[in-house]
């Protein structure tokens, strides 16, 4: 009894001890370990693409045209005579790229506005949530457009476009979780013993509004990867011979009765990829409610 | 023959960790207008009891091992789901301890007290709002033809404790079992609704089932009293054998947690640390008026005072305190604390001011975030206000756990491992982490059982020496706060209206509110 007390101090010294429970906690959920190790791998090859993939991402070759999967093209070539394998890895690179670099910019913005307008309230609120009501109110089309119009074609930006216009629900999902968290007598408490605003906003409410955030995230990230495809279908996201996996699944849609592995293996790793997300989203929020069971 | 009889009635949970035996094997008998109190700590067993005889129990987890409930001679254990529920409600009814989640807002208390009729009896609708009405008037709604109308967040917490007792007896049951009915009720809205059930009981010759942690609430009322400990009836017997002659020492534990008799006063009382003046806390409502929470309240707290602030709800006792800390905005008048008036700090200053006057809470359940653990929870202030660094912080931490009667090894836990008592005792640690001077408690002990109320006052008495601490505790309950302060403010809708030490209120009340109050104190007849 006595070591453990010590190591259970040692670890406790470190601080964030919630988020050390809580990856002891994911660690022993098989589906969200399963989930994190699918998208770590994908994650990986998106990298490595270059050196792994087995042809040039813009190696055409129209006398062969499309072919069902062979030794040679182990996924089959579309109508310009594409190898598939190769143009779905280098699509992942796109569409992860955008799955995560505008989730993580829509819950960085989502979050701190959704925080600080529960948190503040009264006037504070009313004018940052109209604001995000008037954004709502705005096609983020004309927004997108807009930007690219005015600062040219230039893929990060976009990424940051698609995260600018997806933060609106998860501020509004902060904002309702802080004001219910903000009546609880802890954050009294916490104000009382003299916290600043920002600790109480990161220590005491961000950690326990984090479920339902969690949770819309991993909706958000598949959101995002098909908004790509969209804005790309207009010609206003990646271009040909670029590629990503939306675009690939839509022209895929177009030819599927000729040829249908265009389309199966794009929207498989795509299902794939949302799989893992959801049952790693699933597993945070259970590792991050201690209330769940500990044994 | 008995109204209900049980005998060795055994009830047991089932989890992952194993068979949990919440009730082991009880007998007793319930009659006809008589009221058996069923007297136990949270977690003893006695709703798990009255609620498994009439299949109320989720089951799985839940599981009836063993015994019979003969009501009317017919075993409950035995019956149907759809013959239970025939009973239920009609024969056999409940009230609850906490009538607003009982009551559905969306429909007015007429609607839902001729439900049961309608459903029950068949009566048809002008039937049922005439008995409505009848029994609304019998349990002391006033001008009941119109309050029928009206919506359940319309009525204060006592109103509807009331409009559920009418609901619990509108189908003329011969069983009502009360879980706890007061427990959320200030202690002169406890007394009334006491009265209420001793009379319809009397009245109507019913069987009453009256369930308390706290065996001075059935002091004036029960006939038989059955105490729980641990899933089994430790001991037995009538009003007076209980009261007189307890035997079990589990008994004697309950009936010495009844706070009683006033403190030994502190000694060491200096020169005046908080100084309020004229302070006044008014809101305005939705609906435009002026709510006058605090109006025009002067008083002082010696170095080293304990101050009781005694109320019913919404006589202002918290919004005061929470004025002190700065944690709520004042209309006027000034606080001050060592000399300096608190009202205008800001920044630095006030961080530093926060750091001498901390605050324990009502509710241990709300003011402990559910995911910090017990140590990053104590750290927390002593790493703020820079009184520990990172390497010394953790043995400062496990000393204020060995002070505040805490295991070292809990340290690593999260809130809702802990009983209640237990996380009021953390939420004193970290109010007194900061090694504060003065410290508001508000009502810090009316949401736990009476024996561990006896426990955390005992602690906030010895702390308060040890840590030669100020405070002002607030609370409904004079019994309480006779026992741990050495003077006494009773406030009425906002103003003070008698100030004396524990003896002089209790021995010479001048005000007829404080006469009511001490009236109120469930067992003080016996005591």
């Amino acid at each position: 009894m006595t070591t453990e007390v010590i190591t259970d101090i040692a670890q406790a010294e470190q601080g964030t001890s919630l988020w050390q429970d809580a990856w002891v906690r994911l660690k022993k959920n098989r589906l969200a370990v399963c989930g994190l190790i699918v998208l770590l791998i994908m994650v990986m090859t998106a990298l490595l693409t270059p050196w792994i993939a087995p042809y040039a991402f813009d190696a055409q070759n129209l006398d062969l045209g499309a072919t069902p999967p062979s030794a040679a093209h182990w996924l089959g070539t579309d109508i310009f005579g594409r190898d598939m394998l190769t143009q779905i890895l280098y699509g992942g690179r796109i569409s992860l790229a955008v799955g995560f670099i505008a989730t993580t910019v829509a819950l960085l913005i989502g979050v701190t506005w959704g925080a600080i307008a529960g948190y503040v309230g009264g006037r504070v609120d009313a004018v940052m949530m109209r604001l995000v009501d008037i954004l709502y109110a705005l096609p983020f089309m004309i927004f997108i457009v807009l930007l690219m119009v005015v600062f040219g074609r230039n893929m990060l930006l976009l990424f940051l476009a698609i995260g600018a216009v997806e933060w609106l629900t998860m501020a509004r999902i902060m904002r309702g979780q802080v004001q219910s968290l903000r009546q609880q007598e802890f954050v009294e408490a916490a104000i009382s013993l003299g916290l600043p605003t920002s600790t109480i906003i990161r220590r005491h409410l961000v950690p326990n509004a984090l479920g339902p955030i969690i949770v819309y995230t991993t909706l958000t990230i598949p959101g995002v990867m098909l908004l790509e495809a969209f804005l790309s279908f207009l010609g206003l996201g990646v271009q040909p011979p670029q590629t990503s996996w939306g675009l690939l699944i839509s022209y895929g849609a177009d030819t599927m009765e000729e040829y249908p592995w265009l389309l199966i293996y794009p929207g498989l790793t795509l299902t794939v990829t949302l799989f893992s997300l959801n049952f790693l989203g699933d597993g945070l929020r259970d590792a991050l409610d201690v209330r769940g069971s500990r044994d | 023959m008995a109204l209900l009889e049980v005998r060795d009635l055994g009830v047991s949970f089932v989890t992952r960790n194993g068979v949990n035996k919440a009730v082991d094997g009880i007998s007793f008998d319930v009659q006809s207008g008589k009221i058996t109190a069923i007297i136990g700590e949270s977690g003893s067993g006695k709703s798990v009891a009255c609620y498994s005889m009439l299949g109320l129990i989720p089951s799985p987890p839940g599981r009836i091992d063993s015994g019979s409930a003969l009501f009317d001679g017919e075993d409950l254990l035995q019956m149907s789901e759809s013959q239970l529920r025939r009973i239920r409600g009609r024969d056999v009814a409940m009230i609850f301890q906490d009538p607003m989640t009982c009551l559905n807002p969306y429909l007015c208390i007429g609607d839902q007290l001729a439900e049961p009729l309608i459903l029950h009896c068949g009566a048809g609708k002008a039937e049922a709002r005439r008995r409505a009405i009848e029994i609304l008037d019998e349990v002391g709604i006033r001008d009941p033809g119109t309050t029928i109308d009206s919506y359940p967040h319309e009525f204060s917490g006592g109103m509807r404790q009331r409009v559920m007792i009418a609901m619990a007896l509108i189908n003329e049951p011969r069983l009502l079992i009360a879980d706890e009915p007061t427990t959320a009720l200030d202690v002169t809205i406890q007394a009334q609704i006491l009265k209420l059930i001793a009379d319809l009981q009397k009245k109507r010759d019913i069987g009453v089932i009256f369930i308390s942690h706290d065996l001075a609430v059935v002091a004036d009322i029960a006939d038989e009293i059955a105490v729980m400990q641990n899933g089994r009836i430790v001991e037995h017997g009538d009003r007076e054998a209980i009261f007189r002659g307890a035997e079990h020492p589990y008994t004697q534990t309950l009936l010495a947690a009844i706070p009683s008799g006033s403190k030994t006063l502190s000694e060491a009382v200096g020169d005046d640390l908080i100084r309020v003046r004229n302070l006044r806390t008014w809101f305005r409502t939705p609906s435009g008026d002026t709510m006058k929470a605090v109006d025009d309240v002067s008083f002082d707290i010696r170095r080293g005072e304990v101050l009781g602030l005694v109320g019913e709800s919404g006589s202002g006792k918290s919004t005061i305190g929470r004025s002190l800390l700065r944690l709520v905005p004042i209309s006027a008048g000034s606080v001050s604390f060592d000399g300096t008036d608190i009202t205008v700090l800001e920044g630095k200053a006030l961080k530093s001011m926060r750091r001498r006057m901390q605050m324990i809470f009502q509710d241990p359940f709300a003011s402990l975030n559910p995911r910090m653990t017990v140590f990053d929870t104590l750290a927390e202030p002593l790493l703020l206000h820079k009184l520990e660094d990172r390497r010394s912080v953790s043995d400062a931490v496990l000393r204020l756990m060995d002070d505040v009667g805490l295991a070292r090894s809990a340290v690593r836990k999260y809130p809702h491992e802990f009983s209640g008592g237990q996380r009021q005792r953390i939420a004193i640690g970290r109010a007194l982490a900061t090694r504060p001077e003065f410290v508001v408690a508000d009502e810090p002990v009316s949401a736990l059982d009476v024996t561990i109320q006896a426990q955390i006052l005992d602690l906030m008495v010895e702390l308060g020496r040890e840590y030669g601490l100020t405070m002002l505790f607030v609370s409904h309950d004079l019994a309480v706060v006779r026992h741990i302060a050495d003077r006494i403010i009773v406030l009425f809708q906002g103003r003070v209206i008698e100030e004396g030490s524990g003896e002089q209120l209790f021995n010479a009340p001048r005000e007829n509110y404080t006469r009511e109050l001490l009236g109120a104190i469930p067992g003080s007849s016996l005591l």
